[in-house]
């Protein structure tokens, strides 16, 4: 479009000469450029093989008007052939700029060995590999635990260093702060589980039990659950991004060097901040699940609210609140850790950070859910 | 070790991540007062061995000496003491960004002196005036220039008044005057210090105008391919690497 000459200048144009037996002389003529017709490099490989064989390749690009990075590949996928065929080529006959990008090319070689060659491996031998990195990172976890205890181990002892700022930081980020998500979400679940509830029950004429139905399921096991995972969704990545850019920036490592205990310095605020607010969160969840129920009785079931307000409070018993906050609070421990663990080992490239917050919620939200699994196992056989 | 001057020393250190060796068969000494420059090529470990001079990335093979005991052989008390002595500063400045400058600069304080509040308040403007950042206690480091956080590294580094410092690629990312003012702190802070410098750097420039002596890495054959005064090596080294890598200023100005 630029190049109005381009466009009528004669096409690129290839023709062949043996000055000798063992030498094939390529002419190259016309305008070799990306909008120009030109023969493909097939047609050396024919002329080559239509003769005897030949042992060497030269060059004249006298009458050559014009090329550019069209002609280099052209001509690098040539040198590519010939080496492989075990032809010398000589490039001296080729324009000097098109010498020195050549040389530019082969002088920029790629290192070997830095990269991993990938999809070599027999489908065996893949799952061994990933056992055995199974294996390791749950030593990794287990070692990332033992730490964490030991940290708490001496701030129990009065002697682990953390900036009381750091704690209340956390505790208002993940205490005050994540109040609205989890008043829409739990409302919501409430609602959802009165709905679906009443639906059922309003067959039977049972409709006040809506209230047991909705406060037992808030309190027992959904309120933890819904605050454990928008825990993980919200505070577990913000922990892991935190500590993973940390490590980018080398943060860590000055820590280090300076003495300082990362795992009390950074992590130990993060694991008592949101351990202690999560059993918080998870009764005002409970409550607004509580308050969800309410809307629906009230409002589909016509039923009175002093009577709904009764009906849950004689439904619920202390034990399940108790069950309830522990949950809480073993959710809180998860979802710090798999932050945390997930920040720390973070690499050292910047997606290395979107990495970690991203296995730091799935870590967090499948160790939610078998520790839930445990919980529930463990309570019906203890009858509670 | 016999010569009470040579303060580091590495002896047939090999570094590897996994399988793959980053560098093998390192073979130096630095001395005690003179600025030490580790140089090579983008990648080919020089970060790497810094970590493991400082007590950061442990050995796959051999030994690295500060001040006569071998690091990686000792306790984890003596290594604790050992890295007390030992100020770095980092490639991306690695200030804790949650803190200020002067918080910065008194938590090492505050975690291994008995002095009081002011008294490390003191200290902590004091360093910072050192490198030209008085009035600047308050700020946060994400509100200062780059060249601003290399020199709180530097104050940073400095706290706990150690023997060794440690830069790495202070002038990376900094315009050229910005880079030559940080040489001359660098300087400056040697000759009224005292202290022992090892620098990664490869800004011709900084290697001329400040090292006393250097090793220089190389990423393909992955070790060491010439060590001793940057100068002296200009002049007389056989290698083409070296000689490339030495010679390219003059070079560019010319051709
Ligand atoms: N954590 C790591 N895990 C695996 N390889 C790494 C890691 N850190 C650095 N490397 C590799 O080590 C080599 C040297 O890195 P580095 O010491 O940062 O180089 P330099 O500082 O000389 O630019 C690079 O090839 C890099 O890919
Ligand atoms: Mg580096």
């Amino acid at each position: 479009m630029t190049d109005i000459r381009d466009t009528e200048s004669e096409p690129g144009a290839l023709e062949f000469a043996r000055p000798d037996e063992e030498t094939l002389l390529i002419r190259l003529a016309g305008s070799w450029t990306l909008r120009n017709k030109r023969p493909s490099a097939d047609d050396i490989r024919k002329e080559i093989e239509s003769g005897p064989r030949i042992a060497r390749i030269a060059f004249d690009t006298k009458d050559l008007t014009a090329w550019d990075s069209m002609f280099l590949t052209f001509i690098t996928k040539m040198l590519d052939q010939s080496s492989r065929d075990g032809i010398a080529v000589d490039s001296q006959g080729l324009p000097e700029g098109v010498q020195r990008l050549l040389a530019l090319m082969a002088a920029v070689p790629e290192k070997k060995g830095v990269r991993k060659e990938a999809g070599k491996d027999s489908f065996l031998s893949r799952i061994g590999a990933e056992a055995i990195d199974f294996f390791r990172s749950t030593g990794d976890i287990l070692a990332f635990i033992g730490e964490v205890s030991m940290a708490f181990g001496r701030f129990l002892g009065g002697k682990a260093r953390f900036r009381g700022s750091d704690l209340t930081m956390v505790m208002q980020d993940c205490g005050i702060q994540a109040l609205p998500i989890v008043s829409l979400i739990s409302l919501l679940v409430g609602l959802i589980l009165a709905f679906v509830g009443a639906v059922q029950l309003i067959m039977f004429g049972a409709e006040i039990y809506v209230a047991n139905l909705v406060g037992i399921a808030m309190v027992r096991v959904m309120g933890a659950i819904m605050t454990g995972i928008i825990m993980a969704g919200r505070t577990g990545a913000a922990f892991a991004a935190q500590l993973g850019t940390m490590e980018v920036n080398e943060e860590i490592d000055a820590f280090k060097t300076m003495g300082i205990s990362p795992m009390e310095f950074l992590v130990l605020p993060r694991m008592l901040g949101l351990t202690l607010m999560m059993p918080l969160l998870c009764l005002y969840a409970d409550l607004m699940g509580i308050l969800g129920g309410l809307i629906v009785g009230v409002g589909m079931l016509d039923l009175n609210v002093i009577e709904y307000y009764n009906q849950t409070r004689a439904s619920i018993s202390l034990y399940d609140l108790f069950i309830g906050l522990f949950q809480g609070m073993v959710f809180g421990v998860l979802v710090a850790v798999a932050g945390c663990l997930r920040g720390m080992q973070c690499g050292r490239s910047a997606s290395a950070v979107g990495d970690a917050a991203t296995s730091a919620v799935v870590t967090g939200i499948i160790s939610i859910i078998v520790a839930t699994a445990i919980i529930t196992v463990v309570c019906n056989v203890l009858g509670i | 070790m016999t010569d009470a001057q040579a303060l580091i020393v590495a002896k047939d250190l090999e570094i590897s991540y996994g399988d793959f060796v980053i560098q093998r068969d390192l073979n130096f000494t630095v001395k005690s007062g003179e600025i030490f420059v580790i140089m090579g090529g983008s990648g080919c470990g020089k970060t790497t061995v810094m970590r493991s001079l400082t007590g950061l990335k442990e050995p796959s093979k051999g030994q690295v000496f500060l001040g006569g005991i071998s690091f990686w052989e000792a306790d984890q008390k003596t290594r604790d003491r050992i890295a007390r002595n030992i100020g770095i500063v980092y490639q991306s400045g690695a200030l804790w960004s949650s803190m200020t400058l002067a918080e910065n600069v008194s938590l090492p304080l505050g975690e291994f002196t008995n002095l009081n509040v002011r008294e490390i308040r003191e200290l902590a403007s004091l360093k910072l005036a050192l490198v030209g950042l008085a009035g600047f206690e308050d700020y946060y480091p994400s509100e200062i220039s780059g060249g601003m956080r290399k020199r709180a590294g530097v104050a940073r580094a400095l706290a706990l008044d150690p023997e060794f410092l440690f830069f790495d690629e202070p002038s990376a990312g900094l315009d050229p005057v910005t880079s030559s003012l940080l040489d001359e702190l660098i300087i400056e802070l040697r000759d009224s210090l005292r202290t022992t410098m090892v620098m990664v750097t490869h800004e011709l420039p900084s290697i001329f105008s400040v090292a006393d002596n250097c090793v220089f890495l190389d990423a393909e054959t992955r070790t060491m391919i010439a060590t001793g005064d940057p100068k002296r090596l200009k002049k007389e080294s056989q290698d083409p690497k070296v000689h490339a890598f030495l010679t390219r200023g003059g070079k560019n100005r010319t051709g």
